[in-house]
């Protein structure tokens, strides 16, 4: 008879807490991204998560493993709830079908599943879309208040089956924020797109700039409940901020935008909090998670200013999936005891 | 004293709920004394023991049963008197769940001592108190159990004494309940350390939230005027109490890893150790009792105990009133590095310092355990800066290499990381393994290398004897050669030919004596010579063989006699 070896206590926070934990820290953000883009967005959250339930049973049935247990953790329904956030409210329903499929079936369980893809799912499927359908992934909606109104449940279910909405979509749609700003080719000063641009907010991006705040929240609460560290939020802003600061000239025509809107708008905090932090495709170490958190921000402030797609999170994070293993290895900590 | 000194706290440990007000709503109780008592007679990890009495012999509590037969010695002693009935291998508190060797012995009530003279630390020397530590049978009881006599005589320059009372697990409060009743003890035996290791000073280490045992230290510390003294509280996590943690914490150090505090002048004893101590040079008496914090949720009245060595684990938990249908579990020492026993029927010994009759919402059975998230919770709880996640990735996969290159050897096996692990990944469980396997691993390399060595020598010496026996062979057709010429040249008298034997015979003998005087060569150095001269002789053979073909004519007449 073997006897459980020591210890014989826990803490008592498991895997399906965390991750239950990290869901409800995303309902303030979610709450103002339903807010400002309307029913679109909570098509989107409903549609992704059964399909990534459905999915992830589905696939863990095929493997012979005990479906309920692995159900339970809960990541997957993360996974397609991060997806959901990331997509254009005005996506059809195949849209979330296609990106869930490569979330969930290629990019976690093709590599071994929970613990062992080395790529963010939601990433990956969020790339794969962009990729692939890239009017229909840029197709953004407006935020209340840049339009009248936001459209009505019917014509966002319409919109979600395919169809046209009774205005005709353009009415909702158009580029965003740093779409537009990127757009303006030296032709305006910071100052004068500001008061131009319709899509401005108080600070940053309208409604953005709201999201943002919401999911900063979500972010700082689970840092207070130490369900994630300090290191690679910190690393993100800090090194998103400190590049954006040596583009931003104070406003010429040439600028790339202050510190305050690219903390503000698009992903940013979404991508801090909630994606850069997922511990499987992340750096491990204290030291790497430092290194992997400015290299995702820096690579974020580079994407977003220099190629043609309108956030480059996905992207940023999966270069950064990407330099993991190196990061690991040079960033061992120091052993107590040795020298080194 | 007053004064708040220097900590340095620890980056990284837990901060596990206490559960120690349970077992403290009392003073220190002591049991009837038990009919039979189960004594093991070897320290933990051995397996021998030298017997001093046989079954059937009258004995007197504090006299001597049996000594260890590996270094260092541990002693263990009767702890009443009665006579032994039986020696025995026997189901003992161990992590390993295999029987040790013990001496049941029969109380015979009267409890009667054999005490050795007591002894005033301020008048006899170091030595004398060495060897009462050791004729005691003192060994750490905070702890392994490793005799205090061998870890005091490796102390090389002592510059700083540390006295552990942090008591960092949860449920466990013998040393807090010692401390409260018997500072003064505790003192006096620090006092007898101080005497013997003569350090620049001496730091009492004791997490905070300790208020009772603090005052009643400080008092005994204030009585006993010795300005090397200090109390020095540290903040309450785990593991404030490790050796390595505690002397971090308090001096700074940090001791390199392989090497022991002992080497580096700084000895560190825990509170019952020096009680214990006091006891043996004061009053002469050997270990023989300990306290032991019974406790859980399982038990109605849980608290401290003085009891004999080889009391029954059952007697105890039967005062302590248990409830047999709450409980889950039983756990010798803490719920994170206490060992699961199987039942009650097994002795206190020398390293029981509590006891846990737990229940299922006390401490519930781990759910499995899941894939590894690689969250890095274990890592920024692990008090060596490990990284138990890749330690548990290389582990699982057998990679012994790698599990060494992170340093899996500097793992103390303290549980930080299991503990908050959301994955419930039994880590330690695999660590442990893993270097059950290493340790076997590098046994069997050591084998081999060793046999390996032995092979060469062999073959070597084999070439040797095989090349001595054809130059012999040489020699004697040379002889008769000289012989046949001689007779037929009828030349030299016959005297001579003796006398140039008799030189012969001088000289090899001569020669002979200068070997066996040259100081012993290693087997690799007779290895290298051998293979040297079987080499040489090789290539002159070649260069021969060589010359002999280049000229034809000249028929080689050196290599016929080859066997
Ligand atoms: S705490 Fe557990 S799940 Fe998290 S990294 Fe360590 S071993 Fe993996
Ligand atoms: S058991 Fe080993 S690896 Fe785990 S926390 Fe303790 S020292 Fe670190």
């Amino acid at each position: 008879m073997t006897l459980p070896s020591s210890p014989h206590g826990h803490r008592g926070l498991s895997v399906s807490q965390v991750m239950r934990l990290v869901l409800l820290a995303l309902v303030p953000g979610a709450t103002a991204l339903i807010h400002f883009f309307g029913w679109g967005v909570l098509l989107n959250l409903v549609w992704l998560s059964a399909l990534a339930v459905g999915f992830e049973a589905l696939v863990l049935r095929k493997r012979k493993l005990p479906v309920a247990f692995h159900l339970r953790d809960c990541s997957a329904l993360l996974t397609g709830i991060l997806l959901a956030l990331a997509l254009p409210p005005t996506a059809p329903w195949w849209l979330g079908l296609c990106g869930i499929f490569f979330a969930i079936v290629v990019a976690k369980h093709c590599y071994g599943g929970l613990g062992h893809n080395p790529f963010n799912p939601a990433m990956v499927g969020y790339a794969v879309l962009l990729v692939a359908f890239p009017l229909e992934m840029t197709r953004w909606s407006l935020p209340l208040g840049a339009v009248p109104a936001l459209p009505t449940f019917w014509d966002s279910l319409a919109t979600f089956f395919g169809g046209e909405p009774f205005f005709g979509i353009d009415t909702y749609t158009g580029a965003t924020l740093l779409d537009s700003f990127r757009q303006r080719e030296g032709a305006q000063l910071v100052s004068e797109f500001r008061a131009a641009s319709p899509l401005s907010g108080n600070f940053a991006a309208l409604g953005w700039e709201w999201v943002n705040l919401g999911f900063l929240m979500g972010g700082a609460w689970l840092l207070y409940k130490r369900v994630i560290g300090w290191h690679i939020p910190a690393a993100f802003l800090g090194a998103l901020a400190l590049c954006s600061a040596f583009g931003w000239d104070g406003g010429s025509s040439s600028s790339l935008g202050s510190p305050l809107m690219h903390l503000f708008s698009g992903a940013t905090m979404l991508g801090a909090f909630f994606i850069a932090t997922d511990p499987v495709t992340a750096s491990t170490t204290p030291r790497g998670r430092l290194i992997y958190g400015a290299l995702i921000g820096t690579l974020v402030f580079v994407l977003r200013s220099f190629s043609d797609y309108p956030d480059g999170l996905a992207f940023a994070v999966l270069l950064g999936n990407l330099a993991v293993p190196l990061i690991d290895r040079y960033t061992v900590p120091r052993t107590f005891g040795h020298s080194k | 004293m007053n004064a708040k000194s220097k900590t340095w706290p620890l980056p990284n440990a837990i901060h596990p709920p206490a559960h120690k007000a349970q077992s403290l709503r009392e003073a220190i109780r002591t049991l009837p004394l038990p009919e039979r008592l189960i004594i093991p007679l070897t320290q933990p990890g051995h397996h021998d023991a030298k017997l001093c009495v046989q079954v059937g012999d009258e004995v007197l509590k504090g006299q001597l049963l049996a000594r260890g037969t590996v270094q260092p010695e541990s002693l263990c002693h009767a702890s009443s008197s009665g006579t032994v009935v039986d020696i025995a291998w026997l189901p003992v508190p161990n992590a390993s769940g295999l029987p040790e060797l013990c001496a049941v012995l029969e109380t015979d009530g009267r409890d009667e001592w054999h005490r050795l003279p007591s002894l005033d630390p301020s008048t006899v020397d170091a030595a004398t108190l060495l060897e009462r530590i050791a004729e005691a049978g003192i060994g750490g009881l905070g702890g392994a159990g490793y005799p205090t006599a061998a870890k005091l005589s490796a102390l090389r320059e002592p510059h700083t004494l540390i006295i552990n009372a942090c008591e960092c697990e949860p449920f466990i409060t013998a040393d807090e309940a010692l401390l409260r009743e018997r500072a003064d003890e505790v003192v006096a035996g620090i006092g007898v350390l101080l005497r013997m290791t003569e350090p620049t000073r001496c730091l009492i280490g004791i997490e905070e939230g300790k208020p009772q045992a603090l005052s009643a230290l400080r008092t005994a510390v204030d009585a006993c005027n010795d300005s090397r003294i200090e109390i020095v509280v540290v903040p309450a996590c785990y593991p404030s109490g490790g050796e390595r943690q505690l002397i971090y914490q308090l001096t700074g150090i940090e001791i390199a890893a392989g090497r022991y505090p002992v080497e580096q002048g700084i000895l560190c004893q825990n509170v019952g150790t020096c009680h214990a101590i006091a006891r043996a040079v004061l009053h002469g008496e050997a270990l023989v009792s300990r306290i032991v914090t019974v406790t859980g949720a399982a038990l109605q009245k849980p608290g401290n105990f003085e009891v004999l060595i080889g009391t029954p684990l059952a007697s105890l938990l039967d005062v302590c009133e248990l409830d047999g249908a709450k409980l889950s579990r039983l756990i010798q020492g803490g719920p994170l590095m206490g060992v699961q026993l199987p039942h009650a029927d097994l002795p206190v010994r020398k390293t029981s310092n509590c006891f846990i009759a737990t229940t299922e919402g006390e401490l519930p059975t781990p759910p499995p355990a899941r894939e590894c998230i690689r969250c890095g919770m274990c890592s920024a709880a692990c008090p060596a800066f490990l990284l138990p996640q890749q330690l548990y990735a290389y582990a699982r996969v057998r990679d012994l290499e790698q599990t060494e290159r992170h340093n899996l050897w500097d793992c103390i096996e303290c549980g930080a990381c299991a503990y908050v692990c959301p994955s419930h990944i039994p880590l330690v469980q695999y660590f442990r393994a893993a270097k059950g396997e290493l340790s076997d691993f590098h046994a069997k390399q050591a084998m081999a290398a060793h046999s390996r060595v032995r092979f060469e020598f062999h073959q070597a010496r084999k070439l040797e004897e095989r090349e001595q026996e054809e130059q012999r062979r040489r020699e004697r057709a040379a002889l008769l050669k000289q012989k046949q010429d001689a007779a037929a040249a009828a030349g030299p008298s016959a005297q001579d030919a003796v006398a140039a034997a008799l030189a012969r015979v001088q000289a090899k003998k001569a020669a002979q004596q200068q070997e066996s005087a040259a100081p012993q060569p290693t087997p690799q150095e007779v290895i290298q010579a051998a293979l040297a001269r079987v080499n040489a002789k090789k290539a002159a053979r070649k260069a021969a063989e060589r010359a002999a073909q280049q000229g034809e004519a000249s028929k080689p007449d050196a290599d016929d006699d080859k066997s």
